[in-house]
């Protein structure tokens, strides 16, 4: 069991997503990192689609009553355990008594809190991703806070010969960076029906991030986006990704806990290889988008599980060693 | 019958199937032919097919069911065979409604905007037969159509912070159910004791896009009986 002495800003349970309920409206949710959220996982020893913490900004302070391994992955989260630095990207043992604080976030805005044998928290709907709009899922359907006990999944007593003396390079995170985020995107269905000037100016401007952003979406702040004609749209599906533009002009990119139809103009579609990227923007940072041609993003999606696919076994080749 | 449709790619791990930009009944009957069809003859990879009013979404591994290209060639075999049409059973849906009072507050505005007595209003809109075009917006709210034009009211001025799961409103010339507790602007004129939306049933959306449903006004002790049973 894991205690909550802290929960932090707003720290959830999340695992890779609630798939299977599009048709009931029911939104995917699950990690916003992908990227960090699967190697955090790998991290532990853990299978793969295990719950996770995700924290937000500010992380929370947790008392493990059992022994485990644990990793952060992520945004540069000043972290400590038992008041020791403690570093991210890699395993560590805990024992029953030992205080894990994950601090006030420098760069990048998320942290995956990753245990051995997963948070076990019941599966909603095959999912133990917080859905916190309608209370689903996780923990009690919301954040943590200060005395909540998480249970741990069987597999979490794992003893390790200590220390353990890896972790991943810093190649596995160099794309959480600094305030100007780069982010890929292909033209969406309604991109043509743009004026020529908006067109120009959704990849040609910066967009900020504002503070009405969350789980759900992003809301952005830069020039003013316009169709040629105003019509009414039937609604239609969106995802994890998409940018549609309301009546006010400033783009809305859809995230992890993205309603599931939209009507809104999709006037773009964030590459998913990027989304890791935008998964760590915070307020105030700035969004650039590049135009890229859908064939490429899909070729650079396969060839990023595959990437993660070789991370991860080198993960495993590790415990395999430690064993 | 020949059906148009253009495909295009949502995302990396989808693609819409569009039939036409409008919302129309026949139109919302391929989408749901359609649906079933690609249920049936899912190959491996297919993961979710979500019907939308006059297009729908397919979703896929692009790992196991192959690029974009792979599934537009398995769409294009699949979609608008008629000679092999998918005989699709119309399920009716009826939605137990206790009308006004404290359950529906905007009862008299709604009978007043219109000059007509609450009793009419609830006559005509438990008359009403309602296709459910698509589940979306929020898990398990249904987008019905077939309100009575006569029926037909603005939203409130100032939306509710909080209205119950379960009530039922009126929206312009939408009509609809609550699944959930949230805040929300339509005018309230009743409330069914039944659950919409529960996570722990096998199928958590007590409706399906292509249903039919309909309203049954019940007063208030069976509400309460209702409730307690469900």
């Amino acid at each position: 069991m894991i205690e909550v002495i802290d929960g932090g800003f707003f720290t959830t349970a999340q695992d890779g997503g609630r798939f299977g309920y599009r048709h009931a409206g029911v939104p995917v949710g699950g990690a916003m990192d992908r990227w960090a959220y699967r190697l955090a996982n790998a991290l532990v020893g853990n299978n793969g689609d295990e719950a996770v913490l995700e924290a937000t900004m500010a992380g929370p302070t947790l008392r493990f009553h059992v022994e485990a391994v644990v990793a952060v992955c992520g945004g540069d989260f000043p972290c400590a355990l038992n008041g020791r630095p403690f570093a991210l990207w890699k395993p560590m043992a805990v024992e029953p008594g030992d205080v894990l604080e994950v601090g006030v976030c420098r760069t990048g805005f998320r942290a995956y809190i990753a245990v051995s044998g997963g948070i076990d928290v019941p599966p909603v709907m095959g999912s133990r991703s917080t859905y916190v709009p309608a209370q689903l899922g996780g923990f009690a359907g919301r954040p943590l806070r200060c005395g909540d006990a998480l249970p741990l999944g069987a597999a979490h007593g794992r003893r390790v010969a200590e220390p353990l003396r890896w972790g991943l390079a810093s190649a596995a995170r160099r794309y959480i960076s600094g305030k100007m985020k780069t982010v890929r995107a292909v033209p969406g269905p309604e991109y043509d029906e743009f004026t020529p000037e908006s067109r120009r100016q959704f990849f040609a401007a910066r967009y900020e991030v504002t503070p009405q952003s969350d789980r759900i979406g992003y809301r952005l702040s830069g020039p003013a986006l316009a169709l040629v004609r105003e019509r009414e749209m039937v609604s239609e599906a969106v995802v994890f990704g998409t940018v549609q533009v309301p009546a006010s002009g400033q783009p809305i990119v859809l995230m992890a806990d993205s309603q599931t139809s939209g009507g809104y103009p999709r006037i773009a579609q964030v590459a998913a290889v990027d989304l890791p990227i935008l998964a760590q923007a915070r307020p105030g940072d700035l969004i650039q988008f590049q135009p890229i041609r859908p064939e490429e993003a899909a070729r650079l999606y396969t060839e990023q599980e595959r990437q993660l696919a070789g991370w991860i076994s080198a993960i495993r080749r590790q415990w395999e060693g430690e064993r | 019958m020949t059906v148009e449709y253009t495909l295009f790619p949502l995302c990396e791990y989808a693609v819409t199937i569009r039939f036409s930009d409008r919302i129309d009944e026949a139109v919302n009957d391929i989408v749901h032919q359609t649906a079933a069809r690609l249920q049936a003859e899912r190959k491996e990879g297919i993961e979710e097919i979500a019907p939308a009013f006059s297009s729908l979404t397919v979703y896929y591994d692009p790992l196991v069911a192959g690029s974009y290209a792979d599934v537009c060639a398995w769409l294009h075999e699949n979609i608008g065979r008629s000679e092999q049409a998918v005989r699709r059973s119309v399920r009716t849906v009826v939605i137990p409604v206790c009308y006004g009072g404290e359950f529906g507050p905007d009862l008299p505005d709604v009978a007043r905007f219109h000059g007509i007595s609450e009793d009419e209003v609830v006559k005509l809109h438990s008359a009403g037969r309602y296709r459910v075009y698509m589940i979306g917006f929020s898990p398990g709210f249904a987008y019905l159509g077939g309100l009575s034009p006569r029926l037909a009211t603005p939203r409130r001025a100032v939306p509710r912070t909080k209205v119950p799961a379960g009530s039922v409103g009126i929206a312009g010339g939408q009509t609809g159910v609550y699944p959930l507790a949230t805040p929300g602007g339509w005018q309230l004129i009743g409330r069914t004791p039944l659950r919409l939306f529960d996570p722990h049933r096998e199928e958590p959306s007590l409706l399906a896009a292509g249903d039919i449903v309909e309203f049954r006004p019940i007063g208030a002790r069976e509400f309460a009986r209702l409730e307690r049973g469900t």
